[in-house]
This record gives C-alpha cells, structure tokens and sequence, in this order.
C-alpha cells in the first residue's frame, strides 16, 4: 500500500469509528428520553407543568411539590398517594423473595446433584409454568382463595399473606431454574469426595453447596424483587383494596384517574421505579445474568 | 510362605456389608431428595397444571355473573368468540388482528436494534459498558411506569392544547405532516371493500381480506414504541452474549480468504447467530402474547374501536369487570394454546440440547 491509500483507509476508518459513536449516543439519547421527561415534569410545580410549549425544558425552579404529592395524596384533585403501595410492595416482595429463593435452591440442589429417573422431564413441566400467561390460571386462583378462606378461616384473597402466596408459587420455577444451572456448574467430583469422607444429603447441601450458592443467591434475589415489584397483573387481581394494593396498581390509580396533573403522575411514576433502578445500577453485573438465566441458556 | 493374616480374611465381608450399609444410605437419601422436592411439585401441580384444568373446565361452562354457574355448554364461548355474530366476537377479532400486527412490528424492531446495536458494541467501543448499561435499563422498570411515561410523551393533544409531546417537537423541527394521534388513532389500514382492489379481490374470491379484521391499527404503533423501547436492550444483550462466543479466528480466516467486512456480518457470524435469535423470538414473542400491563397504563385499557386492545386484555376485562367467567377462561386457554404452542418445542429442544452434553 502506497502512503497516500493508506492515509485515505485511515480517514475512512476515522469517519465510520465516529459514525459509530454517532449512532450509539442516538440510541443512548432515546432510551433516556422517558426518564428525562419523568425527571423534568415531576421537578416542575403545577402551574409550570401546565404550560404544554415548555413541557420539553427543564423546571425554571425546582421543587419537590409533586413529590410530596405522589407520596401523600392529595385532597384537590384528590389522589391516593403512593405511600401505602410502597410499603405493602416492601412487605410482600421482601418475604416473597427470600422464600422463593431458598425453595429454588433446594430444588435446584436436588435436580443438578440427586438426579432420578425423569428428573429431567419433571424439570421441564416445571419450567413449563414461568412461561404461562396467567389469564390461564387466575380465574381457579381467586376461586381457591376463597374457598380455602371458608375451609380453614384464614384469609388470602386481598391480603399481602395472599399475594406473597402466589408469587411464591409462580416465582418456583425461575428460582429452580437458576439454582440448578448454577449447582451444575460445582464439579461432581467434590460431591462424590465428600461423600466418601461420609457426607450425607444434608450435610453436602449444608457444608459444601449452600457456603458456595451466595452468586447464585444473589442473582435469584435480585430477579425475583424486581419481577415481583414490577408485577401488576397479581397486584390487580388479588387486592382489592388500598391497604393491600401494591405500588404499581398504586400507581395505576393515580396515572388512571386522568384528573391527577401530569407533573405528580411523572413523580409518581418515577418513585415507583426507583428501587429496581437502585438495584440494577449497583448490582447490574447480576441483573445481566438473571437475564441471560430467563432465556434458559445460563 | 507367610499365613495369611486373619485381618485378610476379615476383609470381604467387612466390605460387603460396608457397600450395603452406604446402598441403604443412598436409599434414604434418594427417598429425602424427592420428599424435598415434593412440596414444589404439588404446589406447581395444582397452582400451574390443575389450575389450567379448571380453567379449560369454566371455559366449557356458561358462568356468568358473580356467582359460578358450572352449567356446560360445550363450545360455545369458543364459538362465540371465532363465529359469533355479536360484539364480543367483533372484539375478539380486532385482539387478533392488533396482537398479530404488535407482535411482527415489536419482534422486528427490537431484532433490528438489538442486533444492530450488538454489532456495534462488538467493535471495541470505548466506554462499552456506560452504553450497555444505558440500552439495558429500561429492562429492570415495571411496564406500569413504561406505559405512563410513553403516554404523556404520546399524548397527542387537542384543540384546546394544541401539540403535546412528540407532536410538538415534530412541529417545532417543522415536521408537522408527521404528527399523529399516536394511541388514540382510531385508523386501520385496510384494503378498502369498495376500491378497485378489494373489488377484483371480491371478484376472485378473497373478499374477505378486503375487511378492517384483515388490517393494522395505527394506535398499535404507540405499543411498540413503548415495548420495544423496553426490549431492544435485552435483545441486543442476547445478542452480544451471542457474539462474543463466535471466535475470532473465524472471522479472521474469512478475512485472510478475502471476505469483505459485509460478507464477513452476512456469511459467517448470521448464521451463526441463528439460535440467539430463535431464542429472541421465543422468548419476545411469549412476552408479546401477554402483553397486558403496558396497555392498561397506556391507555387506561379502553380505546375507540378497541384500537388498542389485546386478547390478555380482553380476558381480564371480561372475567373481572363483566364477569363472564366462561367467556373469559376461553380467551385465557386460546392465550395459554398460543404461547404453548411457542414454549414447548423450545423447552424440549433445550432438554433434548442438554442431555447430548
């Protein structure tokens, strides 16, 4: 190559690298667009967040109004503030969580180390119920929460006990599925040597899986809060009232009823996504893997 | 010759009895782990498989009202659904037609930027990880709180307001032909019955393609929008991941062969790819069919003509608002048929994929 071509390859190379930059920073600009808008509006007062010509500028002054308002509620126009969703979707999400969490270590111990004749095919059926649509299942849902609440008196049906039941339950699978690939990955070998040594299946589970699941854990954890939060079809089924609404239908009410100003339905909405913002940007190595996870690959 | 020592003749049956004592403990654990596992099994079969029963079960009955009335009717809610005269199976038709028309709009879109945006990360980026972090958060946010941020930024105004939302900015950037109504847009493009094509169509027999059923409605784009920016970040993740596992040589011996740059993308790492995107489509395309809580916060689950509406909707809005138990189990088992019909050949080429590792 003669100098003077080369030279042009270069520039050529300089112009696509930028054009590159160009398009990425594009993209970048639009995913951040709606949390710009959430940010500029809830930041706005009232009266500024009327005025439609600026409603792409950032607030003249900043005020934390809508705020207070998306949190507390509001007499005129009236609003339910979001307060209370918070913290029954603390209080649901938190046990449900935990619980699913260890069900799916356990299971997952189970199917990666104590493999039994049709483990496999039991796994899959299993797997087979985080895929559903729930339309399929929520009419005999609310009929056995019923029902169970005449047999024994104990109320589930609009009750935070309720809702963590179901995400739980519907939460096993996901939770199953990681753990048993993430148990596949411990090499057999130090199984089959602690057994030697006279480990038995609850001590291998105690003393030598458990003390190495805290990754796994992890993962599950952050999956299952997130999902769990973010879940509404549950949340809209299941409660029928404030006290045990969680923080989505919270929001719903308020974004829904269309009389609420738009600059408390934008802090609204971005109180109601802070938490799992929070997560993902301080643990997002293990949100990316709880993704890849859902896609079954591991 | 040295005795054998009485130890030597001790040892077998030691050993035997020794391999039995750990075969009986193998037994027991074997009965514990499945006892373990019990618990989640039975849940998952009455919670998952049990309750599909009952619901194909009210499916088959004519439950209206809030008290359940298990009178069996056959088919009929399914029938009234697909032959129907009336207003639901009108509905129904219109979900068909908007879930088809999201469904091949949001795959394709998120497809695209998800891969193209792959690409492009996959060159040695500075700051890779700033971008993926930003393409990729949108995945971590509840579609409630997408649907309302996309609404106000949707919102198309009115002659009182004037342009709102992207309507303004369009207008102010002197785009105003591209303003629309976005969700609110009662528009279905359609052939029209009486134009000269839906009239030879009529002619040969195919009138029936030239009907509003047969169509796309415009307000179904502001869904996409919405989903796929929610989407295209974990597609383009699926896709990177994808990437990266295809080994440089291969690349560099198309290369040294004298493979352009294009012919490198289109010859060696698409095809490659091709199992990221059977998954993409898999797993975007069940997320597709439930698509509920997107709509409601959007549009607060009405819209003129049922522009918007979608079977997961129309289920939940018939079950719970208009208590037609039966009609709505019907459209939550076509629902759980259609997603099926997607996951279970998935999951058993994934099975079938692990067992030959």
């Amino acid at each position: 190559m003669t100098a003077t071509v080369r030279a042009r390859h270069r520039a050529s190379f300089r112009w696509t690298r930028l054009f590159i930059y160009a398009i990425l920073i594009l993209f970048g600009i639009w995913y951040l667009v709606p949390v710009y808008v959430m940010l500029i509006t809830g930041f706005k007062s009232q009266i500024e967040a009327l005025q439609i010509s600026t409603m792409w500028s950032p607030p003249a002054i900043i005020g934390f109004k809508s705020f207070e308002i998306a949190w507390f509620g509001a007499v005129n126009p009236a609003s339910v503030g979001l307060q209370q969703g918070f913290f029954n979707s603390l209080q649901l999400t938190i046990p449900a969580t935990l619980l699913s969490a260890m069900i799916g270590s356990l299971n997952g111990y189970i199917l990666a180390k104590w493999k039994f004749r049709g483990a496999n095919i039991l796994f899959a059926g299993m797997l087979f119920g985080m895929f559903i649509p729930y339309q399929s299942i929520l009419i005999p849902l609310v009929q056995t929460y019923k029902l169970f609440e005449n047999v024994t008196g104990i109320t589930l049906f609009s009750t935070i006990p309720g809702l963590i039941v179901a995400h739980t339950i519907y939460g096993i699978p996901i939770t199953t599925l990681i753990f048993r690939n993430y148990y596949a990955q411990i090499p057999t070998e130090m199984v089959e040597a602690s057994r030697i040594d006279g480990a038995n299946f609850f001590t291998i589970y105690r003393y030598i899986l458990f003390p190495l699941s805290q990754p796994g854990f992890v993962v599950v954890m952050i999956w299952q809060f997130t999902s769990i939060w973010n879940d509404f079809l549950f949340g809209v089924t299941l409660a029928n009232t404030p006290k045990v609404y969680p923080i989505t239908v919270s929001l719903y009410n308020i974004a829904g009823s269309f009389h609420v100003p738009w600059n408390v339905q934008m802090a609204a909405a971005l109180v109601t996504a802070i938490p799992p913002l929070l997560v993902y940007i301080f643990l997002g190595r293990y949100f990316m893997r709880g993704l890849m996870a859902g896609s079954l690959k591991g | 010759m040295t005795v054998p020592s009485p130890e030597a003749f001790a040892a077998p049956p030691l050993s035997l009895s020794r391999s039995r004592r750990r075969a009986l403990r193998q037994n027991w654990e074997r009965v514990a782990s499945v006892l373990l596992l019990l618990p989640s099994l039975i849940a998952l079969a009455i919670f998952v498989y049990g309750f599909i029963g009952s619901t194909v079960f009210v499916s088959f009955t004519k439950w209206e009202g809030a008290a359940p009335d298990l009178t069996l009717v056959g088919l009929r809610n399914y029938q009234r659904l697909f032959l129907g005269a009336g207003t639901d199976a009108v509905r129904f038709h219109i979900d068909i037609r908007n879930e088809i028309g999201f469904t091949v709009l949001f795959l394709t879109s998120c497809i695209v930027i998800g891969f193209g945006l792959a690409a492009l990360l996959d060159r040695r980026i500075r700051g890779e990880g700033i971008f993926r972090g930003v393409f990729l958060f949108p995945n971590a946010i509840a579609f409630i709180v997408t649907g309302v941020a996309w609404r106000w930024i949707l919102t198309p105004g009115d002659v009182a307001t004037g342009p709102v939302g992207v309507n303004l900015l369009l207008e102010r950037a002197g785009l105003g032909f591209l303003k629309s109504q976005w969700f609110t847009d009662p528009t279905v493009l359609h052939i029209s019955p009486t134009s000269q094509f839906g009239q030879l169509l009529n002619q040969v027999g195919l009138g029936f393609l030239a009907n509003p059923d047969i169509g796309y409605a415009l307000a179904v784009t502001s869904l996409v929008i919405a989903a796929t920016w929610q989407f295209s970040g974990y597609t383009m993740a699926l896709y990177l991941a994808g990437l990266r596992s295809i080994p440089d040589e291969l690349r560099e011996a198309a290369q040294i062969d004298g493979a352009t740059e294009w012919q490198v993308q289109r010859y060696v790492i698409l095809p490659l790819l091709k199992p990221v995107t059977l998954t993409v489509v898999i797993i975007l395309g069940h997320i597709s069919l439930k698509i509920y809580d997107l709509v409601v916060a959007m549009t607060g689950g009405v819209s003129a003509g049922f522009a918007t509406d979608v079977p997961a909707l129309n289920m939940w809005k018939t079950t719970f608002d208009a208590t037609l138990f039966g009609q709505g189990a019907a459209i939550g088992i076509i629902l759980l048929i259609l997603v099926a019909t997607l996951i279970i050949p998935y999951l058993r080429s994934q099975m079938r994929a692990e067992t030959q590792v």
